[in-house]
């Protein structure tokens, strides 16, 4: 019992914690844009090729060989699947999570994106668009971590995370070699770089921040700027092998 | 003395409990198999697996579902190795042995289920992998009970007062399980490999303490001279085996998916502690048996009761 009430206690803190932050509010004249690139010095690891082979009916859904990708060098010198947020700096405040679901899917069984962000909040939509049954495991330490069962052709699994956590893996026990991951932020200002290694963090408003870029192998890096009144900053973070 | 005239000697009960030890020791395999290949989870369910009697046998849920089908044999043959004693079995200590046998399975499948409904655990996890352990030796010493030369009686011999061994004999298999704890929670990821690895020296010594006291002191007792010998070897088939795993492991630290090469050694080092466990303990319960702490000459007055 004393548990129970300890336990509900924290929950109903944090709760009024939060109902007691002012709605964020962003003036469209003086927010500005966060820009930048992750790079990557030194040479690309190769990476292994899956076997899928366990499982035809996987292997049967690529006509080439599928590689892991857990170090995704592009062509032009960058590095993709790096989540980038500002991680301090902006005033306390509720930020509305977005009405659009983030979306994971399960395709050819490999997890896409392999890298996901999402707002604290926001809802998560988890499609299987595989002929096989996939259980998704979300490995959260600070949320509540979950695993369920997803069988083809089932709906779609919805679900939110209630508190910041940057980066926590999500995998699939069937297909093992099935990972993604997961970036958990509790206000807008956060991208994934692409094939092109680039983030864009629009509509910030003016102020000092600490930025973070992390990667799922190579860790975190952080980076300071200031963001002028309707201004705009630059930042590079640059990893090797 | 053919097995069949020897007094109290079941034929079929001794194979039954052989054939559960061997379903048990291909249990510890498939366990073995569903960490190693990160299979845990691939069934979220427990009980029923993806809410059926018997999903899609496809990618981990073949090695988490094939596992379940093993421990559901193996339930069956243990409830059926209890009734078998409890009804024909006249050594008291026997039929109980059978019920804790029955209980020590049931507690195992709940642990199993546990670990699944809670995400891993290392410490249900580490509970599920040691008990596995602890019932295979149990249906190793049911094999050797029902057994007929167990029934002939022991080799009595009496304990060399400069080289003792009746407690020092308990001290291998205790030293076993707690390195094979250790080999558990590092698997589950508690602890880090380092202590497991520094176990085992200490425990390879031990076991080679025991066995090498009883082949210079007390090697004309066959009985104990085999047990050492085996014991012996297994011992040194399971180090080989815990290197060539940990040699796996960091080769392919790097790979996206369980590599075969370091399944198969894993597996394989899991199922030889299995193995050394019992073999511990079966030379343990040997020498209680047949090395007698008070003096020969009291034993054949009869003065002392043998087991």
């Amino acid at each position: 019992m004393l548990l129970l009430a300890a336990c509900g206690g924290g929950q109903q803190t944090r709760t009024e914690t939060q109902a007691s932050l002012p709605e964020a509010h962003i003036d469209p004249a003086t927010a500005g844009t966060i820009t930048g690139k992750v790079l990557f010095k030194g040479e690309a690891p190769a990476m292994p090729v899956i076997d899928m082979s366990s499982n035809p009916q996987c292997e049967r859904q690529h006509h080439t060989p599928q590689k892991a990708e857990v170090v995704v060098v592009n062509g032009n010198g960058t590095l993709k699947n790096v989540f980038v947020w500002i991680k301090a700096g902006l005033a306390p405040a509720r930020w509305a999570p977005p009405a659009e679901a983030a979306r994971l899917d399960q395709n050819g069984c490999v997890y896409q994106p392999h890298v996901l962000g999402i707002m604290k909040g926001q809802q998560l939509e988890i499609l299987n668009g595989d002929p096989v049954n996939h259980n998704v495991h979300a490995e959260s330490t600070v949320n509540a971590a979950w695993n369920e069962s997803q069988p083809p052709r089932a709906e779609h699994k919805f679900k939110q995370f209630s508190s910041e956590e940057v980066l926590f893996p999500v995998t699939c026990s069937v297909h093992p070699w099935m990972r993604s991951y997961i970036g958990v932020s509790p206000h807008p200002f956060f991208a994934v770089t692409g094939d092109d290694g680039t983030f864009s963090l629009k509509g910030v408003p003016p102020g000092t921040y600490t930025v973070e870029a992390v990667h799922e192998k190579y860790g975190r890096k952080e980076g300071k700027l200031t963001l002028a009144p309707g201004g705009s900053a630059v930042l590079e973070f640059t990893y090797g092998s | 003395m053919a097995a069949k005239d020897v007094v109290g000697y079941r034929a079929g009960l001794h194979r039954w409990s052989i054939l559960l030890a061997f379903c048990t020791l291909l249990l510890v395999v498939a366990g073995g198999m569903v960490t190693s290949r990160d299979a845990g989870l691939s069934v979220p369910d427990w009980p029923l697996s993806y809410g059926q009697l018997m999903p899609p046998m496809e990618g981990g849920i073949l090695y988490e579902h094939g596992h379940r089908m093993i421990a559901t044999t193996v339930g069956m043959l243990t409830i059926i190795s209890m009734i078998w004693l409890l009804k024909a079995e006249k050594r008291r200590w026997l039929r109980i042995l059978g019920v804790v046998a029955l209980v020590a399975v049931i507690v195992q499948g709940v642990l199993g289920g546990l670990t699944v409904i809670y995400l891993l655990p290392w410490w249900i996890s580490s509970a599920h992998a040691s008990m596995a352990q602890l019932f295979f030796s149990t249906t190793v010493a049911m094999a050797i009970f029902t057994s007929d030369w167990w029934l002939l009686g022991p080799q009595i011999i009496e304990e060399n007062q400069k080289y003792r061994i009746r407690a020092l004999s308990l001290a291998a298999p205790i030293c076993v399980l707690g390195q094979l704890f250790l080999g558990a929670a590092a698997r589950h990821k508690a602890i880090g490999s380092i202590y497991h690895i520094c176990g085992s020296p200490i425990v390879t010594g031990v076991v080679l303490w025991v066995a090498l006291r009883i082949l210079l002191h007390y090697a004309n007792n066959r009985e104990l001279r085999t047990a050492s010998v085996v014991l012996t070897c297994i011992t040194f088939c399971q180090v080989f085996l815990g290197i060539a795993a940990y040699m796996t492991r960091i080769a392919y630290a790097d790979a996206v998916q369980p590599m075969p090469l370091m399944v198969t050694f894993t597996v394989l080092h899991v199922a030889v502690g299995a193995l050394t466990l019992a073999a511990s303990v079966t030379l343990a319960i040997l020498v209680r048996r047949n090395v007698t702490a008070a003096p020969l000459e009291f034993r054949e007055a009869g003065r002392v009761a043998v087991v």
